[in-house]
């Protein structure tokens, strides 16, 4: 049989397509590729010797983490009832779960202080417990949490969508109760799912600059004060340095976050039949 | 013996309503009728799936309606087997068993024992994604009745699949009920499949039953119009009682008189199955009361067998074999004759 190449086949408009695709995926690539071919692997091991950057690292590393644990103790269960149930609202109420997506996010810090702030409600209860909030490690969580949330919720909805609901269905006739079902049977069937949106969010939170910025410019942490690495990138770029000053945090994080991205999802779909 | 009392259950958009049946132990029951008739629901609503609004279901002397499906003591296969992707065969199979929290040792006697009923000994190890529609169906059948339920609940489990292995597997539900003896409720569109395996069937017409009886009342007295075309009667007319003899009675249906057995009188409803036609070149000696001459106007080639339509007019769809196709030579615009008798004419 006589193999027709890939490009002989393809009609005039797929060609315009695939040309305007590869403008965009290039316009992804290149920014992020020129700054890390441009720091030599030298400069970038010194750099994250440095104190303050790789606690500064370390902060927003530990602060998505719990960010992301806590987003799925609370967003999973809501992703289930969104995905098995239809009720008056329900559309309203996924549009509010988005909202984080479309504000501003130094509006987000700065409502964020309107209820977590020292004279605010919940910012009291947190100072009684010994917590406290603004320049607090749970400032940068809630922050993370804030902007990132709808990426999982709607991650886990999605995946708790494609699991057939006559599975459970038929696991409750079996003899299982509702949890069980739940334990056994949807969650195993969703966790790529959740596990995708949790990466993602991991990963939004983890690159959070503007609400951060608001609710935590300075964080006491590990008995030093660092701040939140993205706000660390833009202190460098704003000192006399400029630019080459910020290069090489810039470029380890956007290493952390490509690392973390490819290996994680290649952990939860690697052996994904298609 | 499974009893079911003025059963409602409302969907918003759908409901099911007035349903009363009794099914006996270890009775074959089929629940017929077309997409959309609610014969999904009135099942998950048995299983428990569905909330009802009003009525009563009781199973083995027990009342179950206000019970949670894993208190029912059932089973259900869908018509897609919706196994558990993510377990192993042996662990789909497993799973009511270990739900139910029966003693370890216990569940893989029992698993070996349904594999070995249903002959699937050999896929214990296989993943789901591996397996045929026939196999899964198997797989899905033995998960069911691991457990002993009270009730097997059949969602259309032979429409998924290829129709060779169908017919296989339609024998072999028949053989798992006759060595089990389970009381199953089996539901399907297909009128030839409720025939076969059916010791009863309930006809559901949009949330309604519309009769219940034996297959082949169903089949040769449908009370209903719709009943008459589900069961694929293609002759139905309407036409009034004209003239009244001692043993038939002679219904005009639009110019033409056949004669047939009934009661009613007036307006009714006539049903004629094709295969219970006759069709000839000449006239038939025979004793059947109705003999029309009429003309070929249609020939549709259904494989083994062939569908002549004759307009009389009006026009009655005729069933014959490939044989007898070729060697009466019909075609299309050739002059016969069509004999039946008056017993199969079904008046209603």
């Amino acid at each position: 049989m006589t193999r027709i190449r890939f490009w002989k086949r393809l009609d005039t408009i797929e060609i315009a397509f695939i040309v305007l695709g590869a403008l965009i995926v290039l316009f992804v690539l290149i920014p992020p590729l020129k700054t890390i071919f441009s720091c030599s692997p030298d400069t970038l091991w010194n750099t994250l010797l440095d104190e303050k950057v790789y606690s500064s690292i370390l902060l927003t590393i530990h602060a998505a983490l719990i960010a992301t644990i806590i987003g799925l103790l609370l967003g999973v269960p809501l992703a289930y009832v969104l995905a098995r149930h239809e009720f008056r609202g329900k559309r309203f109420l996924e549009g509010l779960i988005d909202i984080p997506i479309v504000m501003p996010h130094s509006a987000v810090g700065i409502a964020l202080l309107f209820v977590f702030g020292s004279n605010f409600l919940m910012g009291k209860f947190l100072n009684s417990m010994g917590i406290g909030f603004v320049d607090k490690l749970s400032a940068v969580v809630i922050a993370m949490m804030f902007v990132s949330i709808p990426f999982l919720i709607d991650s886990a909805k999605e995946a708790f969508k494609a699991v057939d609901v006559r599975l459970e269905k038929v696991a409750r006739t079996l003899g299982a109760s509702p949890w069980r079902s739940f334990c056994r049977i949807s969650l195993p069937l969703a966790w790529r799912g959740i596990f995708s949106g949790s990466v993602l969010m991991w990963a939004r939170g983890f690159s959070e600059f503007g609400a951060v910025y608001v609710v935590a410019g300075h964080v006491s942490f590990f008995g030093y004060h660092p701040v939140a690495a993205p706000i660390l990138v833009t202190e460098l770029f704003e000192s006399p340095g400029g630019l080459r000053a910020a290069q090489p945090l810039t470029v380890l994080l956007i290493l952390i976050c490509l690392v973390v991205f490819v290996v994680l999802r290649t952990i939860a779909y690697g052996g994904a039949k298609a | 013996m499974i009893m079911i009392k003025d059963l409602k259950v409302d969907l918003g958009d759908f409901l099911l309503r007035d349903i009363n049946l009794e099914i006996e132990r270890g009775e074959y029951f089929i629940i017929l009728g077309p997409t959309g008739a609610g014969k999904t629901v009135l099942l998950e609503a048995i299983a428990g799936l569905y909330p009802v609004l009003g009525g009563e279901i009781w199973i083995e002397g027990r009342e179950v309606s206000g019970l949670n499906p894993e208190k029912r003591r059932i089973g259900i296969v869908y018509q897609d087997q919706v196994l558990f992707p993510h377990l192993p065969v042996e662990e789909n199979i497993a799973f009511g068993l270990k739900a139910m929290g029966c003693p370890r040792q216990e569940i893989k006697p029992r698993v070996d024992s349904i594999a070995q009923v249903l002959d699937i000994t050999h896929l214990l190890r296989r993943s789901p994604r591996t397996l045929s529609g026939g196999e899964s169906q198997k797989v899905a059948l033995a998960r069911a009745l691991v457990t002993d339920p009270a009730v097997l609940l059949l969602d259309e489990p032979l429409s998924a699949i290829d129709p060779e292995t169908r017919e296989r597997i339609q024998q072999e539900l028949a053989e798992i009920h006759r060595r089990l003896g389970v009381t199953t409720i089996h539901v399907t569109h297909d009128f030839e499949e409720a025939i076969a395996l059916g010791h009863r069937v309930t006809v559901l017409n949009d949330g309604q039953i519309v009769q219940t009886g034996i297959p082949e009342d169903i089949l040769r007295q449908p009370n209903s119009e719709f009943i008459a075309r589900f069961a694929l009667s293609r002759n139905i007319f309407a036409g009034e009682v004209s003239d009244v003899s001692d043993d038939y009675v002679s219904v005009d249906i639009g110019g033409v008189k056949l004669m047939g057995v009934t009661e009613l009188r007036g307006r009714v409803h006539l049903s004629l199955r094709p295969e219970d036609i006759l069709i000839s070149r000449e006239p038939l000696r025979s004793t059947a009361r109705n003999s029309l001459e009429g003309t070929i106007t249609d020939i549709a080639n259904r494989g083994a067998v062939m569908h002549i339509t004759v307009s009389v007019p009006p026009d009655f769809v005729c069933l014959v074999t490939r044989q007898a196709f070729g060697e009466l030579d019909l075609g299309e615009g050739a002059k016969v004759w069509i004999t039946f008798k008056a017993s199969t004419i079904h008046i209603f």
